[in-house]
């Protein structure tokens, strides 16, 4: 079985490549079954492989190597990987993935270019494989790079009108910026050890820290160079401080795509790089803290900016950000292992809220406005009973999902004795129970604030869309008992599943933290209890039928505060006036000032001197037979000059 | 001249180098022929001179993909300076010259519509510039690599000036002046060493390359060779601050002229490089490498942010040329063999993703007849298929992996970061700026709204053009998925000359020039060993 791992990234390839080039002559019914058949087939390669990869290679990573890329020495292995780390991101990729293709079946059925969107999406879905499958730096920045194209296609997706095409376009060049720094890091693990696979890298780094942190790259040791710029590629695609500008602004791609590429999977690609590389991260301690701390501030900053937007969609958005920055938390304390539960648990979750989100815009024939909604429950339960559920994962109350990664990440900054990092994560806590419960008054309750035609038009989606909700529903209960904590009774069974991919470098033996018991239960009551406050706090605010006119009382109560954050602090604009608008300056003095003034005028002097020199030569060409004697004559007395004194 | 006749006859370099020539001269006495004539006969003279080109590898190529150097038998020209025709090509200038051979069917098609007045003419530009450039790449005598080189100077001079755009003679003056500057001071530097050359070899003269190579002189004789060969080889690159040719030959030049300057002209200055620069005065070389340096990263930032807020498209392209180019500098001035590698790939790669570009900007203006961004906006809506090939194109210009743009990328800056260090890391920020501009231009052209009442009844791409983008988009996705096939031939020739160019650099500095022995050239011994293989 696992020697059909290629086929995972290769059929939805195909996927796309048939419907790219032949869609538009395809029935739809045809379209339909190609697009959501090769996400369904890559799933079933996929369980299988995961089936026979958890019954025989326990501890073994399984690699395929297809042919390899060589020139000079260097020799790149187009090549892939299946271990425990590769297998969470896999499964959570497939069938989070899948479930995304079959409700965009319903979401996109009106839409024109339905065949390019399937073409795009299973595209998404191939180069996403290849980031988590790829055994080497190189393969995953194939996918890095190709997920972000296909960020940017499906951004872009309504390219005839104005905003999403400016979308993608900033969502690539922001990502780019992190790429570029990816790059640099590729290129500083090569120069020092002549390869780019997973497995030679860290074997070597592990038994021999000192390959990483003797040597030093451009002032800093190796480990903490390659540990940043990782992390600066991680800051661009996982939408950390100051690169997330691009991912609110990717709400302009249709909402499934916002579930699956903005939501579940491609902006856990940066996490998933920084646990993948944690042996590295593990000999950059500072760098491990400036992730941590970046993390923190990304989480408790986006989770403001949440709690004052009114576009459904923009509160997912900064919720996702600020969920990003929960996982950045956890890796940079050296928790990889919740890190990337949170990643698993938050895919299940968040990829439910969106979808939920985009059933509530499908039935508002295009809205987003949540001060334009209201009263939904009774129209669209499905979509209200799923979207309440994720509500409640994402919140943090237990016993649903999000609640045990969330804690796991709490408890981590605390066991790590960062009680700084743990009161933010704790506050941010509060915060996100509090904006997401305000979504889910201002959207399901009190009463419908739309035209009449909007409530005329009212309905519950179709099975294809709500089927999708109520597995991933079930997701968002159950995917947080994978690791119930000790001290609840549990194993941390998702812990020990990944041990064999977390490294304990030599020198640097993991350090456990005990905390009594008494401390964990007073530490997760803590959390549960900020979590309820925040949900109290929002239903005071925004319950009720007046609940959005309660929610403006108090905003008029801070208005500077309130425009600030309605204003994302101006983020966007400080950017532009800071780096946009003098580079686009400085580019434009180049090319008027330095390309046609200086160096053109240079020339042009010269073609003209030349000119000049001709004019004045003729001068002497008179024509006039007195004017040649006397040049005749000065020669001689030159002639003669010289041989007497020369 | 009977030798010469055998040789046209064979299967030989100097029919690949004179075929088009040959077939340039019915249409000499046709100048008046109709057009359509016209251009199925250079159409069809561009195929067989694509066969002979395929045919020729195919003979050639080794069993495991690797091309050793071949030579056609030399024959005397000017017997009293040792001036042979001497044409050899080896693993460096193979895949250049395979790629003039294949963008010129092409451009062919590229021009079908867009060039209206004196095709007979036109194609006799095309048809001599392929020769001249065929044979720059092919010389293995530096007195006969001068003569092909000023030859490409002329037909590409009149491709500007007599089928260009409104300010065609200020650029096409511009591009000859330019490009002459440099040239004469390469011809006194040969001169200057053939002179010194039988100086030293009992006055019996040679401009052949591997008698050159033997030279070794001291490093301030050196280091004007260099200046000269180097500013030669800098203009037609561009690098800064000489390229200010480049923007208005490519704004004025056609279409057809756009594509063989970007494609393959310019690349004569970094193989150039490659090929005489660097290896003849690896100490001047080395001297100037910081300043070469510098200037190859200022040209990767400064082309690319001029590209940028350029309102005409193809001047855009035009600058996004110079930020390529930059990166090819920049990985020969590494001395790194993946460098090096990548940059001889990057050559090609660049020939056909910016070949592309140039084609659809064509095609573009074949429709519209302007090239300004304010003139555009939402094209996709109407022409899909040539949003399709334009988003293509510019993505592997981009360098996006799994296209060509991003192995030859790759490989440039992972072999260079290993030996110059941060301003590498400096020089891939060039990286971002790349998708700036080029995301910028897909905006501007085919996305948004369409606001221009023109636009909206504008036709998609004929089967004529799409013919002549598929081979480009083929090509950009084989190298970029699986790119072996186009390394693999090279990495012989190039591990050859940069072992050599290191060991001479190691050498210390000598006070006077002398000769080395003629077996230290690994290229001769190679020579040798193809000589007796045949």
């Amino acid at each position: 079985m696992l020697e059909f791992l290629w086929l995972i990234p290769i059929l939805p390839l195909a996927g796309a490549a048939v419907n790219g080039l032949l869609g538009r002559r395809f029935p739809k019914g045809l379209v339909t079954a190609v697009g959501v058949g090769a996400p369904l087939l890559s799933l079933l390669v996929a369980l299988g492989c995961l089936w026979v990869y958890h019954g025989s290679f326990p501890n073994e990573a399984y690699n395929q190597v297809l042919y390899a890329w060589t020139a000079g020495d260097l020799s790149i292995p187009v090549a892939f990987l299946l271990d425990r780390l590769s297998a969470v991101m896999l499964f959570i990729v497939t069938f989070v993935g899948f479930l995304i293709h079959v409700y965009s079946a319903g979401y996109m059925a009106h839409e024109e270019g339905y065949s390019r969107y399937f073409a795009y999406l299973n595209l998404f879905m191939s180069a996403m494989l290849l980031l988590v499958l790829g055994n080497n730096y190189l393969v995953m920045f194939v996918g890095w790079e190709g997920v972000g194209l296909c960020s940017y296609l499906l951004i872009g997706f309504y390219y005839d009108q104005r905003f999403p095409p400016y979308a993608g376009k900033k969502a690539f060049i922001v990502n780019r910026i992190g790429d570029f720094a990816f790059l640099v890091g590729m290129f500083a693990l090569f120069a020092n050890f002549g390869t780019l696979n997973y497995a030679d890298l860290f074997s070597r780094i592990s038994e021999q820290p000192g390959l990483v942190t003797g040597p030093t790259v451009m002032g800093l040791p190796l480990a903490s160079f390659v540990a940043l710029c990782f992390f600066v590629g991680a800051m661009g695609k996982s939408a950390q401080i100051p690169l997330y500008v691009w991912l609110p602004d990717a709400m302009a791609g249709p909402t499934p795509v916002s579930a699956l590429i903005h939501a579940a999977t491609m902006v856990t690609a940066g996490v998933y790089m920084v646990v993948r590389s944690n042996v590295i991260y593990q000999l950059a301690p500072g760098v491990s803290q400036f992730v941590a701390v970046i993390g923190a501030a990304t989480a408790i900053f986006a989770a403001t900016i949440a709690i004052a937007q009114t576009d459904i969609k923009k509160v997912l958005a900064y919720s996702t950000v600020s969920q990003l920055g929960y996982m950045f938390l956890a890796a940079g304390l050296g928790a990889y292992s919740a890190a990337l539960f949170h990643v698993m648990t938050h895919a299940f979750f968040k990829a439910l809220l969106f979808l939920g989100s985009g059933s509530v815009i499908h039935a508002m024939g295009g809205e987003q406005d949540m001060t334009k909604m209201g009263g939904l429950k009774k129209h669209l339960p499905s979509t209200f009973w799923t979207y309440l559920i994720g509500t409640f994962a994402i919140a943090g109350i237990p016993p649903l999902a999000g609640f045990f990664s969330k804690d796991e990440i709490l408890h981590a900054a605390a066991g790590n004795g960062q009680w700084v990092l743990w009161t933010v994560g704790l506050i941010t806590a509060g915060l996100t129970a509090f904006y997401m419960f305000r979504s889910v008054f201002l959207t399901f309750f009190g009463t419908f604030r739309g035209t009449h035609e909007q409530e005329h038009h009212l309905h519950e989606s179709p099975a294809v869309m709500t089927i999708p909700l109520w597995i991933l529903a079930a997701g968002a209960v159950v995917a947080g008992f994978v690791e119930v904590p000790k001290v609840l009774g549990g194993i941390d069974r998702f812990h020990l599943w990944l041990e064999p991919v977390l490294f304990h470098p030599a020198g640097r033996e993991a350090i456990e933290h005990e905390m009594g018991t008494g401390m964990e239960w007073a530490l997760i009551l803590i959390a549960v209890a900020v979590a309820v406050a925040g949900i109290l706090l929002a239903r005071r605010m925004y319950g009720g039928d007046s609940g959005l006119a309660n929610g403006r009382t108090w905003a008029e109560r801070f208005p500077t505060l309130h425009r600030v954050l309605v204003n994302k602090y101006y983020v966007d604009e400080i950017y532009d006036v800071l780096i946009v608008k003098p580079l686009a300056g400085l580019s434009r003095f180049f090319w008027k000032g330095v390309d046609t003034f200086i160096i053109d005028g240079t020339i042009h002097a010269g073609a003209y001197a030349t000119e000049l020199t001709g004019e004045f030569g003729r001068l002497s060409t008179t024509g006039n037979v007195r004017t040649y004697a006397l040049y005749f004559f000065l020669g001689v007395i030159l002639l003669g000059c010289w041989i007497a004194f020369g | 001249m009977e030798p010469f006749f055998g040789l046209l006859a064979g299967n030989t370099l100097t029919r690949l180098v004179f075929f088009p020539a040959i077939a340039a001269v019915p249409l000499l006495f046709l100048v008046k022929a109709p057009a359509r004539a016209a251009k199925i006969y250079v159409l069809i003279a561009s195929l067989v001179e694509l066969a002979f080109g395929i045919f020729y590898l195919a003979t050639h190529l080794g069993a495991d993909g690797s091309f050793t150097l071949v030579h056609d038998a030399p024959l005397t020209w000017i017997a009293s300076y040792g001036i042979k025709y001497d044409l050899a090509m080896d693993g460096i200038s193979m895949p250049l010259v395979l790629l003039g051979i294949f963008l010129l069917p092409l451009v062919i098609l590229g021009s079908w519509k867009g060039i209206s007045d004196h095709w007979p003419l036109f194609g006799v530009s095309l048809l001599l510039l392929t020769t001249g450039v065929l044979g720059a790449l092919l010389a293995y005598d530096l007195f006969v690599f001068y003569v092909f080189w000023e030859v490409m100077l002329v037909p590409m001079y009149l491709l500007i000036g007599i089928w260009g755009g409104e300010r065609k003679i200020y650029a096409a003056v511009k591009f000859f002046l330019y490009t002459m500057a440099g040239s004469l001071l390469m011809l006194v530097a040969i001169l200057w060493m053939a002179w010194t050359f039988q100086g030293l070899n009992g006055g019996v003269w040679s401009f052949a390359y591997d008698d050159l190579l033997r030279l070794n002189l001291p490093e301030h004789q050196q280091i004007w060779l260099f200046a000269a060969f180097a500013l030669t080889f800098a203009i037609k690159v561009p690098m800064f601050p000489v390229h200010t040719w480049l923007p208005d030959a490519h704004v004025e030049a056609p279409t057809g002229g756009s594509v063989i300057l970007a494609g393959i002209l310019l690349k004569l200055g970094t193989y150039g490089f490659l090929r005489f620069a660097l290896p003849l005065f690896p100490h001047a070389s080395a001297v100037a490498r910081p300043l070469l340096l510098t200037l190859a990263i200022v040209g990767i930032l400064y082309g690319a942010l001029v590209a940028w807020v350029q309102v005409d498209m193809k001047k855009l392209v035009a600058y996004s040329s110079i930020a390529h180019l930059g990166f090819v500098m920049l990985g020969l001035l590494a001395a790194d063999i993946v460098a090096w590698q990548g940059s001889l790939l990057q050559m090609v790669n660049h020939g056909l993703s910016t070949g592309a570009l140039f084609l659809l900007v064509g095609m573009l203006y074949d429709r519209r007849h302007t090239k300004k961004f304010d003139e555009f906006g939402g094209l996709a809506k109407v022409m899909p298929v040539f949003a399709f090939f334009l988003v293509f194109s510019s993505l592997a210009s981009v360098g996006l992996p799994a296209l060509n743009g991003f192995v030859g990328e790759f490989m440039i800056l992972t072999g260079s970061f290993r030996t110059l260090g941060w301003p590498v890391a400096v020089a891939t920020f060039g990286v971002v700026l790349a998708a700036i501009y080029l995301l910028k231009m897909i905006q501007l052209t085919i996305l948004g709204p369409i606001t221009k009442e023109e636009n909206k009844k504008l036709s998609d791409l004929s089967f004529r053009e799409v013919a002549a983008l598929v081979p480009l988009c083929v090509l950009m996705l084989w190298i970029g998925v699986a790119p072996n096939a186009f390394l693999q031939p090279s990495r012989q020739a190039l591990e050859d000359v940069l072992t050599q160019y290191k060991q001479r650099i190691e050498e210390p500095d000598v006070r006077e020039a002398s000769l080395r022995p003629v077996a230290t050239t690994v290229a001769a011994v190679s020579a040798k060993a193809t000589e007796a293989g045949r």
